[in-house]
């Protein structure tokens, strides 16, 4: 036997087991793979961010005993009714068909209890949603599935979907098997076919026909509510300007981490940039435009605790937005299902097959038995319990940081652990006055 | 006849004065003057009035509009009743794009002729140009009737799901999984419902009809070529 010492055999790292996971799948099926939720790429992100709190400098606030304002109001440019808020942390937009009717239940109550905003998504508004939603906003996407005039005035605010951050620049699909009969009635297509959403909305194109789709939204709507204009993290300086000059009352930003309910891994995980890396061009742009906190920014993709809801209203965000999180709350990938997730070739945390509609947590499905698993009471109590959390979270960092509101933190209360998160943010390396990328920087 | 005058009225007391109008109302004729061409005049109306426009508009003349019958008496900008629910919309002169975009029900009929992407995502509307239209009409069209007296441009009925379109004249190409139909019985007394709704002496025979050949409803990486 020859005992001449060898090397540990090695893997590639180009050609990691993921990765020849992803070439054997491929080429067995000839089919790019399609899934739900946001990027899973470890991206800079709000984790990178410390906050300074008091020191001499600052004064802190009591705990518990001086007050540190949540409430936030998104809308005030035109808006008639703005959208008054208990919390600076909404629902995003979910459609009624990749959700069941129980999970858009369970965010209405969910939302409603803690004081804030939820939103439709693809294929209209459902009596059910409106009815337990006492804030609604209602999605105006490219597909126009069950868009309708009644509806849009039963809205309280409106959300002109451009584009998310899970896939800036592309539209979707709801596969065939998620389209029962009411799913079809609403989006007035066959049952069992797969529903294609356009990328670009029907009937206008670019920021200037957009600002005359504003006016007549808003001439349907009589100037009442407020107009959100959604886009994903592509072009955050110029998106944001142009969402304003086309009138918007609110802009949505929806960084990559942000989720959808299906579309192709490789547009997930390589179009988009960063949640962080969106945010302070487009509050630049506001401010370059003098409509820093009069034209409202709501920052969302990947948003999971209170003191990431802190660090973007540090750095300039109204509002932020949460879908994934929201459903993890309510109990999607739940450990308990483990056994469940198994048989479906998965494990809990990772299960992101939304489309198939075969979602143990009766969340992500239309088939009635498994959504009946859902109790939308106690899953909206879940997600209100959470919300409230993290709204007592990011108190407690403003107050930390000497402020009464936390719409008062600012980016000078954050330093940055790495110098990409520095650079993204805007704000000083931790033990540095280094801001990488500033004007003047070398 | 109530008239309504844009070049002394803001277009919200324009607009905001049709939608007022309950389904009882005895106000039932009026007519808009001076339009010039401004957008979204008479949309998001509510009742069954019948509204004149006396001249040219801009963009989503008659957006969503639900019950009401609008008459343009000149051409259209892009978007005319984009969504319209019910009711009639007549265009005198021609339309620019998306004319009738997303419509779910009512009728449209254009006397003239309609630029690219008419019919766009339409969703239970009828509608009748009595002259041409542009390329890629009735793209991802979902249900209801384009009926077109003249030619049609490239890719008609690209990615179509149940609407049914009827073209008189040439057809450029047709679109991804849009093909040629059969056009029974049924379908000559539809057509020749619609064209007596839309004032077109244009006869039924002379028509052909086209459809979705429904290869494309569920995804198969065999036809991504036509994706």
């Amino acid at each position: 036997m020859d005992q001449t010492p060898k090397t540990h055999p090695v893997k590639p790292w180009t050609f990691d087991d993921y990765t020849t996971s992803y070439i054997r799948r491929a080429a067995a099926t000839g089919i790019y793979d399609i899934r739900g939720g946001g990027s899973k790429r470890r991206v800079p992100h709000f984790d990178d961010l410390l906050f300074l709190g008091a020191s001499m400098s600052r004064y802190p606030l009591e705990g518990y005993r001086e007050a540190c304002g949540t409430q936030v109001t998104l809308g005030t440019r035109f808006a008639e009714k703005p959208l008054e808020l208990d919390i600076p942390i909404t629902i995003a937009g979910m459609s009624f068909g990749a959700l069941s009717g129980q999970a858009k239940e369970a965010l209405g109550r969910g939302a409603s209890a803690a004081g804030t905003s939820t939103t439709t998504g693809d294929g209209g508004m459902t009596p059910e949603e409106r009815g337990h939603s006492n804030k609604l906003v209602y999605q105006y996407l490219p597909s126009r599935y069950g868009m309708n005039p009644d509806d849009l005035r039963k809205a309280d605010a409106i959300e002109i979907v451009v584009g998310q951050g899970a896939k800036p620049g592309g539209g979707g699909m709801l596969l065939g098997q998620k389209i029962n009969d009411r799913v079809a009635e609403m989006r007035n297509l066959p049952q069992g076919i797969d529903q294609r959403s356009a990328c670009r909305h029907p009937d206008w194109t670019g920021p200037d026909d957009l600002e005359i789709k504003i006016l007549e939204l808003r001439e349907i709507t009589g100037w009442k509510v407020p107009i959100f204009i959604k886009v994903g993290g592509a072009r955050p300086y110029f998106d944001t300007t142009l969402a304003v000059k086309a009138g918007a009352d609110v802009v949505v930003l929806d960084g990559m981490q942000g989720g959808t309910a299906a579309t192709q891994d490789v547009f997930i995980e390589h179009v988009g940039q960063p949640t962080l890396a969106c945010i302070r061009p487009a509050v630049q742009a506001l401010q370059d435009l003098d409509m820093h906190r009069k034209v409202q920014l709501v920052i969302s993709g990947g948003v999971r605790t209170g003191a990431d809801v802190a660090k973007a209203l540090a750095l300039g965000a109204d509002a932020v937005s949460i879908g994934s999180a929201a459903l993890i709350a309510m109990g999607d990938n739940d450990p308990a299902l483990e056994d469940e997730y198994r048989k479906l070739g998965t494990t809990a945390g990772a299960f992101d097959d939304w489309h198939e509609g075969n979602d143990p947590a009766g969340i992500t499905t239309q088939d009635p038995i498994l959504a009946a698993r859902l109790d939308p009471i106690a899953a909206g109590r879940r997600l209100s319990n959470y919300l409230k959390v993290m709204t007592l979270e990011a108190q407690t960092i403003a107050r930390a940081n000497g402020k009464s509101h936390v719409l008062n933190l600012e980016p000078e209360d954050l330093c940055a652990l790495t110098i990409e998160a520095a650079a993204m943010a805007g704000v000083p390396l931790a033990g540095t006055e280094w801001i990488p990328g500033k004007k003047g920087d070398l | 006849m109530q008239q309504l005058d844009l070049e002394t009225q803001s277009l919200r007391d324009v607009n905001a004065t049709l939608q007022a109008q309950e389904a009882q109302t005895n106000q039932t004729k009026w007519e808009i003057l001076n339009p010039k061409g401004a957008h979204a005049i008479a949309c998001g109306l509510d009742s069954e009035i019948d509204v004149t426009v006396q001249g040219a508009t801009g963009y989503y003349c008659g957006g969503m509009n639900k019950h009401a019958t609008i008459r343009v008496a000149g051409s259209v900008g892009p978007g005319v009743c984009e969504n319209m629910m019910s009711g009639k919309v007549v265009v005198e002169g021609d339309a620019s794009q998306y004319a009738g975009a997303t419509g779910h029900g009512g009728l449209l009929v254009i006397k003239g002729n309609a630029s690219s992407r008419c019919g766009i995502s339409m969703k239970g509307i009828d509608i009748v140009v009595h002259g041409n239209i542009g390329h890629m009409s009735a793209f991802m069209a979902q249900s209801g009737s384009l009926v077109v007296c003249g030619d049609a441009g490239d890719a008609l009925g690209d990615s179509i799901y149940e609407a049914q379109l009827f073209v008189r004249g040439s057809v450029a190409s047709l679109g991804a999984d849009c093909i040629e139909k059969e056009m029974r019985p049924e379908h000559m007394a539809k057509l020749a419902e619609l064209l007596s709704a839309a004032e077109c002496d244009a006869d039924p025979s002379e028509f052909r009809r086209y459809g979705s050949a429904r290869q494309l409803y569920n995804f198969d990486i065999d036809n991504a070529g036509a994706y």
